[in-house]
Parts: C-alpha cells; structure tokens; sequence
C-alpha cells in the first residue's frame, strides 16, 4: 500500500517485516528516529523482540554481534561518530563472518561537528569487511533492509544499508510497504549455522597466529567478492515479487550513446536526473549510481562506461591530503580498459551543503575542460576563507593541468 | 510543482504541518516531499521546513530556494532575518495573527500576497491547546487552491484518533470560514510562469 | 611433572598415577580442559576451570580479550567444551549481552557467562559491565583478577594494588610501585543494585564453587570477582600461587564477602590472621619495599592499615572453630582428593 511515510519510520517498518529477534539501539542523530519507531513497535505490539538500549555504540555493535552468534536475527542502526565508535565492533563482527543488519544513517564525522549529510562515516569503515549498499530513496532503503537481512545470511557477512541522512531519514514521501506474506516468502527464518549452541560447543573468535590470518583474509575477502551474485540475485527475487528493484549492483540511467558519465552513490542520484531534464541545452549524462560499494562492483562499471568519453565521479567524502575516495577505485577498475574514459572526481556537499540542480551543469563543465581535474572540492566558497587557505584550484586538482 | 516554506518555532510542531501538507499531497494521488531545514532543533528556536510536490512524479532532493508560498506559524518570526528569502514574485504568505496582514508591516517589495488567520485562538477555542497547524494548512490549501481540502482531512486521519482528530476536522472546517478560496490563484498562472 | 602419587587413585606399574586419568574418571562436567598454553601456575586458568565446572553444560561463555583468551584458542585448537565467543576487549558485557537477548528471544534455556580480566573489567570494559548490569541481563559476569594487565606483559590497572611494582608503576629512587588504590569494583558493581556480586579465590574452590552455583541460580546479573594469582606479574614461584593466593585472603587484603542488593550478606571468617608483609613478601612486585627507608616503612603500615579496614569493614575477623572460616573452607576435601 502506497503511504506517506517518513524514512526513518519505513525504515523501522521494514525491519519490523522481517521478524529480527533482537534490535539493539542507542541514539544518534539523524539516526535516532528508526531505533525510536522500532521502540514504539515492541511496546505496542506489534514488533516481538528483544529490544536492548545500550549505553553506547559500541555496545549496539556488540549486542547485536552476541546475539547473531547466539543465533538471533539481529539489526542495530547508527551514524557519524556512532559508526566511528563502533568501528573496532564493525571489523570484528565482519571477520568474524557474523550476518547481521545494520542502517547508517549517513553524517559527517566531526570536527568540525556537523550532524549532516555526507558519506564520512560509512566511507571511515570502508574496509571492515561489510557489504555497504546505498539507497538512492526510501523506497530503496525499504526494499533493501529487507533483501540486506537475506544477503547476511546468505553470505555470513554483515550487510550495512547506507541511508542519508535527514535527506532520506528525516523526509516523508509516498511508499509501498511490502506485505508481511511478500517478505516471508522472500526471507526465510534466520539460521546460523555456526550459532553458539550448548548441545554443539564451538569456539568462535580464536586466535589466528601468522600461519593462519592470511587464509581467514583471503576467504573473508572472497566472500565479500561472491556477495556480489548474491545482492543481485535478492534484488532480482524482490522484484518478481514486488515489481521493485534496486538496480542490482549498480544503477545505470541515461542515453546509450552519452559521452559524459557521471558516478554516484546515494541521494544525490534523483537531483542530478531532475536536473539533467530540466536543462536541455546540456550533453545528456549517463548516470551510473553504485548501489553496492562493497563489494565493488568493478566489473559492472567497466560495461556501464562503455563508450564514454568522460567520467567523473561524485565523492560525498573526503581523503584530506589524498584523491577522491570512490574516484581513485572508479579510475583503478577503468584502467587498462580499452578506450577508457578520462576520470575525474569532486566531492560535494559535504556535512549537509545542499547539492542544487545547478550541481549538474558544474559537473558537465567538468567533464568538458580540457584541464584534467583529479580531485577538487566542487562547491567551496572560498571567500569565506582566509587567504592562505584558498588554495588554488590547480594545486588542489592534482596538477595535471 | 509547488514548494512551500514553513516557519516555526521548535516545539510547534513545524515538521509535522510540512508532513501533513505533504501527507495531503499523496493522498491526492501526487508525488511529494516533506523535509524539515535539517538542524539541532529546540523547543522555541526558529525552525523550518519544506514541502515541494507535483501531480507529475520527480527525484530531486535539493532545498527549496525560492518557495510559491510560505506559511508562517508565529507572526513574532516575520523579523527573524531571512524569514521572507527566496519568496517568489506572485508568491503568498499566510501568516498566523491576530492581526491584519495589512498592519503586519512586512519588508515586502512586488506582488506577493498575505493573508493572516487567528490560528492559535481557533486552536484554543477547538483543541484547547495552540496548536495552529489545521487551520493554517487548511486556509494554505484554500487560498491556494493547491489541493482539495479532503486531502488534509485524510491526511489528519491517518496520523490522529479520537477526540484529537475531531477536533483538528473541526479545525480545518471552521478556517474556511477566515479565508476567501481561490483567493491567492487569481492571476497566480500569470505570475508563476 | 604430569604425574603425582596419591592413595587411593589407579595406580601404574611404577607406583604413579596419571592426573589425566584421574580428571577423566571424575564424574565431574569439565567445560575448560587441559593442553592450553597458560604459564605454569596460572590462577586463572585453575579459576576458569573451577567456575566452568561449578557452571556446568547448559552454559555460553562471552569471553574477553586477555590472556585466557590467548592461551586458550589458538586456532585451530580450543581449550573450551563449552559454546564459547571472543569478540573484544572492552565488550564482554555487551557481547554476553547479545546472548542473553539471543536466548531470550529464541527460547534457549542457557546461562550466558562472561568471562574478562581486571583490565577488561575495572578500566576498558566497564562501561558495558555497567550497561549490562543496569539492564539486568541474565547474565554471569566473572572478572578473573591478577590485578594488572598481564598479557601485554604486566602493566598496571585500576585493579593494581597500591605499591605493587608493574611495568608502567615501576619502583625506583621516586616511586614506590603503584600510587594509587586499587579500585573497589564490587561496591561499584553491587551499587547497580543487582541481585548478587561477590569475592572468591582461587585458594577456596570449594567457597568458588559454592557462589557459582548460587549465581547460576539468580536470574538477571550476577557478578564475582575472583583473585587469580598470575606468577609472571606478581613474582612468585607458580608452584605457590595457591598458598601466595590464600595470603591475600588471610591477611585481609582480599575479602571474600557476598553482597546482595547492595548490601554485606557473607563474609569468610579468617581464623589466624596473618600480618600483610607474609603476603608481600612472598611477592617480587613487592620487593622495594622490603628496604630499611622511612618510605618502605610507612608504605607496608599503610597497606597494613588497609587490611585491618577490611577486618573491620567486613567483620572477617573469626571467632574459633568455624567449617566455613579460612581454614576450614582451605581443608574441604571432594572425594579425598586435595586438589579438587
């Protein structure tokens, strides 16, 4: 049924459709109001499970890591400097292989302390070993809880469903909750083969000397890489049931014969499409929106780019003092392709700066200069700096020029 | 498409009137969005939030720059500064006083349109509480003409019961009777193209 | 030495019997077994394996980081026949947490233990104790004690005592050791208002297990803090960690009590109290203040004068003949077998 939700409450809705047996929470904005709607659910009933309020992230991250060892379904939810706390909880539920669920609520990371939207957080825990998918709207980020609970158990891997913040969590539009029979049929009961179990002691999260950390890596890894075929396929089966998919790995959007393609994750994904139909004077970008960041989707973005000429990718992160975070892996699956596309990569709207239509046109300018920008902050204003930190363009660019 | 500022006060429920607005949107069969000007909300600080919506579905997600319309829940907000940016020329305002729109003294230049409502009172006298939004977004859609005001009232049911939701119909019945509909539409096509 | 004669048990050829044997044909359910890698001596090791026991089956341990964990699963082998979790530092409370909640959730019948050093309890972990507590999760919580972080090679803790020389409180021309008291976490812990937290040593199993079968009884969170001689740390010869342990308790400088809901429920009498210095001076950490300066004096009158705290604080001073003082706790005997 199509409803006016807001995202944070669909959000708290769609785990509720998937029956998890234990919910840890602790808040944070723009978290908060999903563990908050998963509260009020338990208390009236309509959501049976044992809801844990910790005393902090690292303790949500730890429940919620107890009880999938324990053999529960298990989900908690974070952002920011909750994920950034969580962090050591985060590698060690991943090597440990524990399936789990767990919403980011994308934020900045302070300092400067920001409670808005930017991909900081999630990006900080980049290689713990989850999978991160990123939701390009509500709709999305429901579909995907959902199919995030099945890719767990399906790859003992945790699954982190990137949301942004307040641009998603905190905004109401029309959604289709699926039915309670739609997300039985598509999620089976949780079984945990390895489930700490009295009548079949096992030790989990033993000691690994130099002998043997380099094989739990490599299957560890290997594992993520399989994911792959596994998010595809969950999205897949949600759609012969829904009618709805997220894109799989990847979402391509855009004429076949473009020559620019522009790479994102996330919200920012509609403004650019909006933006792209209102200014007809511009070169019709293909849009290539990375749903799965973990794994990354290398080879799907090898044929995505097929027959462009430019690329350029859009960071809602920062490396300070390196290149652009998703624009260096953007530019390592493309090299050596035959006729590769140029690649450059901005960052922008960090700590919640609003990415207007216009954002399009710069990003098309982009693609057009001659001057190759490897990496640069789009939308700094830098008279608001003093002068000995307007950097220069160039020297920010990567001196390709 | 229209987009429409709501100025607040935390507390007052700001949001909730955007979500309502919007609420109404989508129950119409529309495509809409509400977002509050994302911030540390605190009970009596100046907030704001966004509705934008349209019978034609769309994905942008950027902040409303230049808004059709703005509700003002608290006439004390019109001197906060920025409280009128980005309005657009044939926009309107609908304010919540007990005053005159002409004697609210508003910094306006061009063709903008006010309109004031005694919600708070009307919210007193049915609700027992200053809750204004009801009668606001009701003489919003009125004026306007943006949607049909059974839109809101499904709106309201959806998120209230009982006595509160009784009330809040009461409300939003007894706001048409403050404002003349279709008032703001009159050459409004003209101004917005 | 794996073997030691003793009357009564299978005999060899050669007069001697196989302790491994011997623990086999106990009827005794044994969670935590031999061929891990603990020093010779190793109180927590002999602490682990008395609570497992006492614990019995239906159990999952939570297992901090420390050296129980390290010498007890190095893969691919492991020292626990019970389900058993190593996740962090810091989190066994939340880690068993999650079990609990698993457990709950599911209908599993089984008592979630969480096991963790000092470090992992009065400094890193405390926060999520405290949460674990204050949710009154169903939920063992052992703190193995050496009073200092061991594994990383003996550095202090808030759970060192004052004066005991460690690698990072040192004794030299300034320093005495440790300058500051160790803290008091079962006061801590028993002001959550929780339904059990009490002392142990491991020179009293019988007095250990008794509190773990008491607490595996309690439903919601129980806790006991267990002093655990670590030869390494505190200097001693591993074939005396249980005498070196049993000083502690005689001298009164580790109380063996009970507290419920906050409040002193039980006490251990000692029946020969003994001055502090025969504990300290069976003790390396110790050692500096054995010299004939004003400020080695003063130290071993102050740590003195904090057993005789104790004494009164907890009333330990016994009053003859009692089974359950510390010399009759120290003579129960299982089977007629000493070790047990």
């Amino acid at each position: 049924m199509r409803q006016a939700l807001e995202g944070s409450q669909a959000i708290a809705r769609a785990v509720a459709l998937c029956r998890p047996d234990v919910v840890s929470a602790y808040p944070i904005t723009p978290q908060t109001h999903i563990v908050e709607n998963i509260a009020k659910l338990v208390a009236d009933g309509e959501l049976k499970c044992e809801y844990v309020s910790v005393e902090s992230e690292h303790s949500a991250a730890s429940v919620a890591l107890g009880a999938a060892a324990a053999g529960a379904r298990a989900y908690t939810a974070s952002a920011s400097q909750g994920i950034l706390l969580m962090c050591e909880v985060l590698y060690d539920i991943a090597g440990l292989r524990i399936p789990m669920v767990l919403t980011c609520a994308n934020r900045a990371v302070s300092a400067p302390l920001s409670i808005w939207n930017d991909h900081q957080d999630s990006m900080a825990v980049r290689d713990a070993g989850w999978i991160q998918i990123h939701c390009a709207d509500n709709q999305e980020a429901v579909d995907t809880t959902i199919q995030a609970f099945r890719i767990a158990q399906d790859t003992d891997l945790p699954v982190m469903v990137c949301v942004d913040g307040f641009t998603l969590t905190h905004t109401l539009e029309p959604i289709e909750l699926p039915t309670q029979q739609q997300v039985d049929d598509f999620l089976p009961p949780f079984v945990f083969a390895r489930a700490l179990d009295p009548r079949k002691p096992l030790s989990i999260g033993t000691m690994a000397t130099p002998d043997w950390f380099t094989e739990a890596r490599h299957s560890h890894h290997g594992a993520v890489l399989a994911a792959a075929e596994v998010i595809a396929a969950a999205d897949a089966d949600w759609q012969r049931i829904t009618g709805r998919c997220g894109g799989g790995l990847l979402a391509v959007d855009g004429p076949d014969d473009a020559r620019i393609g522009v790479v994102c994750m996330g919200s920012i994904t509609g403004t650019l499409q909006d933006a792209r139909a209102a200014s007809p004077e511009l070169p019709a970008a293909r849009i290539i929106r990375l749903r799965s960041y973990r794994p990354f989707p290398a080879q799907a973005l090898r044929e995505a780019c097929a027959g462009l000429d430019q690329v350029v990718v859009l960071e809602r992160a920062l490396a300070p003092g390196g290149v652009g975070i998703v624009g260096a892996e953007v530019r390592a699956a493309l090299y050596g392709t035959p006729d590769a596309p140029r690649v450059q990569s901005v960052a922008a709207g960090l700590g919640g700066r609003d990415m207007p239509l216009t954002t399009y046109a710069r990003l098309i300018a982009l693609a057009q200069a001659e001057a190759t920008t490897d990496f640069a902050i789009l939308d700094v204003e830098l008279d608001k700096l003093p002068e000995a930190d307007r950097y220069a363009a160039a020297a920010m660019a990567g001196g390709q020029a | 498409m229209i987009e429409v500022r709501v100025h607040g006060r935390g507390g007052q429920g700001n949001v909730v009137a955007a979500y309502l607005l919007a609420t109404a949107a989508i129950e119409h069969g529309w495509h809409a969005l509400a977002f509050p000007a994302f911030g540390a909300e605190r009970r009596g600080a100046p907030v704001a939030a966004f509705v934008r919506m349209a019978e034609q579905s769309f994905r942008r997600r950027d902040q409303i720059a230049h808004p059709d319309f703005l509700i003002v829940q608290d006439d004390a907000l019109l001197h906060v500064p920025g409280i009128l940016a980005g309005l657009k020329p044939g926009g309107g305002i609908l304010i919540n006083s007990r005053r005159e729109a002409s004697t609210l003294d508003l910094p306006l230049d061009g063709d903008v349109r006010v309109q004031s409502l005694p919600a708070n009172e009307l919210a007193m006298e049915h609700l027992g509480r200053p809750l204004p939004n009801a009668p606001l977004l009701a003489a919003f859609l009125l004026l306007s003409g943006a949607l049909p005001v059974d839109a809101l009232k499904q709106a309201y049911s959806g998120r209230f019961h009982g006595g509160t939701l009784d009330a809040n119909l009461k409300l939003i019945d007894a706001a048409a009777q403050y404002v003349r509909a279709g008032a703001w539409q009159e050459g409004a096509d003209a101004a917005s193209a | 030495m794996s073997t030691i004669t003793n009357a009564g048990a299978p005999t060899r050829a050669d007069g001697t019997i196989s302790l491994t044997e011997l623990r086999e044909q106990q009827p005794r359910f044994q969670g935590f077994v031999g061929g891990h890698r603990a020093c010779v001596g190793c109180g927590q090791a002999l602490a682990a394996r008395l609570v497992t026991e006492a614990a019995g089956p239906d159990v999952a341990v939570a297992n901090a980081t420390g050296c129980l964990e390290v010498f007890s699963t190095a893969w691919p082998d492991s020292a626990w026949r019970v389900p058993w979790l190593h996740s962090l530092f810091e989190n066994a409370g939340a880690i068993a947490s999650g079990m609990e909640a698993a457990y709950k959730a599911r209908g599993v019948s089984a008592k979630v233990l969480a096991f963790a050093g000092d470090g992992g309890t009065f400094d890193i972990g405390f926060q999520s104790l405290s949460g674990m507590i204050e949710r009154n999760h169903n939920v063992l919580y052992v703190c193995y004690d050496n009073e200092a972080y061991m594994n990383t090679g003996i550095q202090r803790s808030s759970s060192t005592p004052h004066a005991a020389a460690t690698t990072t409180s040192p004794a030299g021309r300034e320093r005495l050791g440790k300058r500051h008291m160790k803290k008091d976490i079962l006061q801590i812990v028993a002001a959550h208002h929780m339904p059990y937290a009490a002392t142990a040593s491991v020179a009293y199993p019988s007095d250990l297990r008794k509190k773990v079968r008491r607490a595996m009884e309690i439903e919601g969170t129980t806790f006991l803090l267990v002093h655990s001689p670590c030869p390494l740390g505190w200097r001693h010869d591993g074939a005396k960690s249980v005498e070196v342990a049993r000083l502690a308790v005689t001298t009164g400088l580790v109380p063996i009590i009970e507290l419920e809901r906050g409040s002193l429920t039980g006490s251990m009498p000692i029946r020969e109290p003994r001055p502090v210095v025969d504990y300290l001076r069976a003790q390396g950490r110790f050692e500096h203040l054995f010299v004939d300066t004003p400020a080695a004096r003063e130290e071993l009158e102050h740590i003195q004068a904090l057993a005789n705290y104790n004494m009164e604080r907890y009333q330990l001073r016994g009053s003859g003949h009692d089974a359950r003082d510390t010399a009759g706790a120290d003579t129960v005997r299982r089977g007629g077998v000493r070790w047990a």
